[in-house]
């Protein structure tokens, strides 16, 4: 970990201007990016490691876009280039760099600034920037007329338009809208079935598992409760991932700071908070106390997990897979690039190994390519499509024909690749336990 | 409930591979954590044992060389015998990706720098470039790889009297490219044989190499590339060139970005799949719980959250001083940071380097010392732990730098390592 993680009065947008050179020796600072900065020696492994470099000649790389960046901008005539939007937040220069540099601290903060500064807010890629990262406020209209919503967007005419007015790529087909989002089926439920104070789990099911893939949400809830916990469903906003990877921080500050009061207050009543998608819990747990200064923020971090490395720890996970037993089924695992950030890229694949029935392939360490709201934009479909590639083949040469992974946006992906069915972890766990 | 193995390896660099597999060979369940990614990828992909006694000539039989050694080299300690277990476990693990297993012999092999390094195995790919072999030979390089010279590299061949004429030229690779790309973008383009500009004509990026290259072959019998030759299907590349130019095609091992090491990290990881053995990545240990005078868990910082991890036997190969594995500080602080074991060092920093850059250094000593069972000693000499061996660049006691045997320490400490801990774990658990 390095000592520039923690931040106290931290501004990520004007960081960059209050800058004093100063004192080469880290313990004495309080917050800013220089011991980063310093602890990068040139190893190259970032950039090896970064999928949107691999395929765009134009992109310089993470190297450039955090140490190398942020030193030129010690110079006051030096703005921060525009490559810094073509950077699609997955985060896996920060699980490559033997330094710990911050490098997606630095990426955010850049981009922040960039779409800040530079940005005209009127532009056509602003606007159409603004709207993906709130597709929370999007998907709660939408889903108030899911049949309308899910005709409508399904229209090849909408596509078209959705193409040349916003450069929504049209080769991409909108998710559906769950006719019943899950909070509405909380509610009809009456809530968690278990009742238990000394076992509360808070879920926070994030936008996707709410509108669209409703299934994960409810399976979260009758897997936790099989292990004899209460569910909690607190008041919740985006996690900000697609606000960061846009450069959006106001937007995802405003939603954190509501995040970090509702689940805290479940945490301050002995609940830990379980989240289903990995971008969601790494929003949490690295990106929150890295980017923001919210009281409560650190707390909120450190009680945050992903739902199955939760179990994993806290019951015998393990036990009860290998006493189960599903119908024969195959499948094509990839790891989100953000479980892998989290360490979680195994969990799944040496779990359900020993699951009787099921085959179960890891298709490697490439990126989906997707990265949450980067795919949905037209510029960035080519290049998406191109780190993808390696994904679609492994998959397509894997046994299984059903794909599966934590995230929902690599899991439009994967469909979107190869045609397949995505299932969450989760899923399977309640066909096996419950 | 917590996650339990019989083995816990830390660190999943060329010392922690070998020791996980070693130890799932036996029956024993194996988890490996390690944190970032290792030094592996920026090393060489050489494998050398031993390169040099002293700064003149290079050893030709690393194993009768073993005996002149000191006491406290890690090779004194495991003995000849486990140099050889090490090389082997590797041997199988990598298969016929890497030559040299057919001699006790170093072989030499050119490097970018134009140096010629005595190392033990290398990989196919860089088979056809040995400086034994009297065959005369073409080095290519290119404009847009600005760290790596090809008429440079052949002078400098040339003038260490290798027994065989080389000439060195430089092209434009085929295609266009930004002033600052980078050897994966060649690779990625030669991996998928994308489809170039060359000549006026569209073709696959393979081929407009090749024909690059051919006016320049003369009577050349093999052609040197910098080790960019693809990456996944890295063979597949060398073959199609081969063929285009009718010649022996090899790559010459190159600084970070380095191919070759990336290469060795993804089959050792690999390999590690295959054997069962289980990988955490991402998150560092950072501590320890004892029972009695015994590890029993290993402390995963998840995050912020810090995840218990337990197992019989634990295998620390965390790396050197480049690796993070050690530690040190300007008010003299030399450290093992997960366990804190022992590391001889002066409180002095002014006593850890020489003035020449090239002498004798003392910080390139730094490391645990280690007893038989590779356990790391204490000041007094005696385990540290009962559990607890070392593997790897942790281990000091040599400058493994300077006579060129980093990997072959790693593989010999990392087998011993690795077949103690799953010896003692099986014990144990019949004992209980």
């Amino acid at each position: 970990m390095s000592d520039a993680q923690q931040p106290s009065d931290f501004e990520p947008t004007s960081v960059a201007d209050d800058f004093e050179a100063v004192d080469i020796f880290p313990s004495s600072e309080d917050m800013d990016l220089r011991p980063g900065a310093d602890n990068c020696y040139k190893c190259t492994s970032c950039d090896t490691s970064c999928p949107v470099a691999e395929v765009n000649e134009d992109f310089p790389g993470p190297k450039f876009q955090g140490p190398e960046q942020w030193r030129l901008k010690r110079h006051e005539d030096v703005d921060i280039d525009d490559s810094i939007m073509s950077c699609s937040n997955c985060m896996r220069c920060d699980d490559a760099c033997p330094s710990s540099v911050p490098l997606s601290q630095m990426h955010n903060t850049a981009r922040g600034e960039y779409v800040e500064e530079h940005l005209d807010k009127l532009s056509r890629e602003y606007l159409r920037n603004r709207m993906l990262s709130n597709y929370r406020t999007l998907a709660s209209i939408g889903s108030k007329i899911p049949r309308l919503s899910n005709f409508v967007m399904g229209l090849g005419i909408t596509s078209v338009l959705g193409e040349k007015i916003m450069g929504i790529p049209s080769e991409r087909d909108v998710p559906e809208f769950a006719t019943e989002t899950f909070r509405q089926w909380w509610k009809k439920r009456g809530g968690s079935k278990v009742s238990n104070p000394d076992k509360q789990v808070a879920y926070f099911h994030g936008c996707y598992s709410n509108f669209n893939t409703v299934e994960v949400g409810k399976a979260m809830v009758r897997v936790f409760e099989e292990f004899g916990y209460e569910v909690l469903v607190p008041k919740q906003q985006c996690s900000g991932t697609p606000m960061f990877a846009n450069g959006m921080l106001k937007d995802a500050r405003r939603e954190a700071e509501v995040n970090v009061r509702e689940l805290g207050e479940a945490i301050d009543n002995g609940a830990e908070v379980i989240a289903s998608c990995t971008s969601c819990s790494m929003a949490l747990r690295q990106e929150y106390p890295e980017l923001f200064d919210i009281e409560g923020i650190e707390e909120l971090s450190e009680h945050t997990w992903e739902a199955l490395e939760f179990l994993r720890v806290h019951e015998d996970i393990g036990q009860a897979i290998q006493e189960s037993e599903v119908d024969p089924q195959a499948f094509a695992y990839h790891a989100p690039c953000h479980a892998r950030n989290q360490g979680l890229d195994r969990q799944a694949v040496e779990l359900f190994r020993d699951l009787d029935g099921v085959t179960i392939e890891d298709v490697g360490e490439s990126c989906s390519g997707i990265s949450g709201t980067y795919g949905w934009k037209s510029e960035k479909y080519e290049t998406s499509m191109k780190i993808g590639a390696e994904m679609f083949d492994h998959m397509e040469h894997a046994e299984g024909d059903v794909g599966m992974t934590e995230c929902p946006t690599c899991a439009m992906q994967m469909n979107h690749g190869t045609g397949y069915e995505i299932r969450h972890p989760l899923e399977l766990l309640e066909e096996a336990l419950v | 409930m917590a996650i339990e193995e019989d083995v816990i390896v830390i660190g999943g660099g060329l010392a922690g591979s070998i020791a996980a597999l070693e130890a799932a060979d036996s029956e024993a369940s194996v988890r490996l954590i390690t944190y970032k990614k290792s030094t592996l990828r920026h090393a060489s992909g050489l494998i050398d044992v031993l390169g040099y006694l002293d700064e003149e000539e290079p050893v030709a039989d690393p194993f009768s060389a073993v005996s002149k050694l000191p006491d406290d080299h890690p090779y004194s300690i495991a003995g000849e015998a486990a140099i050889r277990d090490g090389l082997d476990r590797f041997d199988e693990a990598v298969g016929d990706t890497y030559q040299g297993n057919h001699t006790d012999s170093n072989a030499l092999v050119p490097t970018f720098g134009g140096a010629v390094k005595p190392t033990a195995r290398y990989p196919a790919a860089a088979a056809a470039g040995l400086a034994s072999d009297s065959r005369e030979m073409l080095v290519v390089g290119f404009e847009e790889i600005t760290d790596y010279n090809a008429s440079m590299l052949a002078d400098h061949l040339a003038a260490a009297d290798v027994p065989f004429a080389v000439d060195g030229v430089e092209l434009n690779f085929p295609g266009t490219y930004a002033n600052d790309s980078r050897v994966t973008r060649f690779a990625k383009r030669l991996d998928n044989d994308e489809d170039v500009e060359y000549d006026g004509q569209t073709m696959g990026a393979r081929e407009a190499l090749a024909d690059a290259v051919k006016p320049h072959v003369g009577d050349a019998e093999r052609v040197g590339f910098p080790a960019f030759l693809g990456d996944e299907h890295t063979a597949e590349v060398r073959s199609d060139l081969e063929r285009h130019l009718g010649v022996d095609v090899f790559e010459i091992p190159m600084g970070p970005p380095s191919f070759p090491g990336m290469r060795l990290a993804d089959q050792m990881k690999d390999a590690l799949d295959e054997a069962g053995v289980h990988i955490s990545a991402g998150n560092p240990v950072i501590d320890y719980e004892t029972d009695g005078d015994e590890i029993d868990a290993v402390i995963v910082d998840s995050k912020g959250r810090e995840v218990p991890h337990y197992a019989e036997e634990f295998v620390l190969a965390t790396g050197g001083l480049v690796g993070k594995g050690i530690d040190s500080d300007r008010d003299g602080t030399v450290e093992e940071p997960i366990f804190d074991c022992h590391i001889p060092h002066s409180e002095d920093r002014y006593d850890w380097f020489e003035q020449e850059a090239f002498g004798d250094q003392p910080f390139a000593h730094f490391g645990v010392r280690i007893d038989e069972g590779m356990r790391p000693l204490d000041a007094d000499g005696n385990p540290e732990f009962p559990n607890l061996r070392a593997a790897g660049a942790v281990v000091g006691g040599t400058d493994t730098v300077t006579e060129k045997s980093q990997s072959g320490v790693s593989l010999t400490t990392g087998v011993v390592a690795g077949q103690r801990a799953s010896e003692r774990a099986a014990k144990r658990e019949v004992s209980q």
